[in-house]
């Protein structure tokens, strides 16, 4: 099964019931290097490095087989705010 | 008929002369090694800070890597006096790292023997003013001690 950042994405709205999912490609295609943005009610009240580690523990395996991986998490109320400010 | 029966033995002969194939990925059977572990320990816990990545401060060999020395000199930590291991140079570490944090990727940040996160943890909390009270808690006063952070990445960002 290849990794593409639909399959990572995919996987991660399952696991994490995600309001948000965007996956990026950014070893141009070649599915070895993904960044990804995860809006989860799940971080709530969770430290950063405990988001950090429920996102690793869905991606357990492609994390094995890919060469990078960068992630940024936010709650809901968080991405909110997000999106007013770049508004 | 008796032509049957001979295909079906040497099938099964064949079978089990046959070598199968071990599908397993091996990266999974990696078990840390007591030696490599007390390396470990003994480098998170004789420095209060201490980064696993690849290359070196003065000459970092990944882009993630590089962040993370980056951000700490923005934060007054000089590179040449940061306390790292180049896993590029020890494959023993290498796997031995992401086996003791549970962690699956280089770089990675150990503060009071603890592990604190990678590149995007260190960004966001460089982001957040989180980095600056980590830093103190190792007796560093950054130059962004008085700079507001944009409230945390950690909290629902409801502090003032």
């Amino acid at each position: 099964m290849a990794i593409t950042a639909e399959s990572i994405r995919a996987k991660l709205q399952d696991a994490l019931e995600a309001q948000h999912v965007e996956v990026e490609d950014t070893s141009g295609g070649c599915g070895q290097a993904f960044e990804a943005v995860i809006v989860s009610t799940q971080f709530q009240g969770l430290p950063l490095l405990k988001r950090h580690r429920l996102v690793n523990t869905a991606l357990e395996d492609e994390l094995k087989a890919i060469h990078a991986f960068s992630q940024k998490t936010y709650t809901p109320e968080q991405w909110t705010k997000i999106q007013e400010k770049a508004a | 008929m008796a032509s049957l029966l001979l295909r079906h033995a040497a099938r099964a002969a064949f079978n089990v002369a046959r070598p199968r194939m071990v599908t397993a990925p091996f990266v999974r059977c990696y078990a840390l090694a007591p030696e490599v572990k007390q390396r470990i320990d003994d480098m998170v816990q004789n420095n209060k800070l201490f980064v696993f990545m690849k290359g070196t401060p003065e000459a970092p060999m990944c882009g993630f890597s590089r962040a993370v020395v980056q951000v700490l000199e923005l934060h007054g930590m000089d590179p040449l006096d940061l306390q790292t291991a180049n896993v590029l140079e020890d494959d023993s570490i290498r796997n031995g790292i992401k086996e003791y944090s549970d962690w699956p990727t280089i770089p990675q940040v150990y503060v009071n023997g603890e592990f604190v996160g990678g590149c995007d943890l260190m960004i966001q909390m460089h982001q957040s003013g989180e980095l600056v009270d980590l830093l103190k808690g190792i007796g560093h006063t950054s130059p962004y001690a008085d700079v507001q952070g944009d409230g945390g990445s950690s909290t629902d960002g409801n502090k003032a």
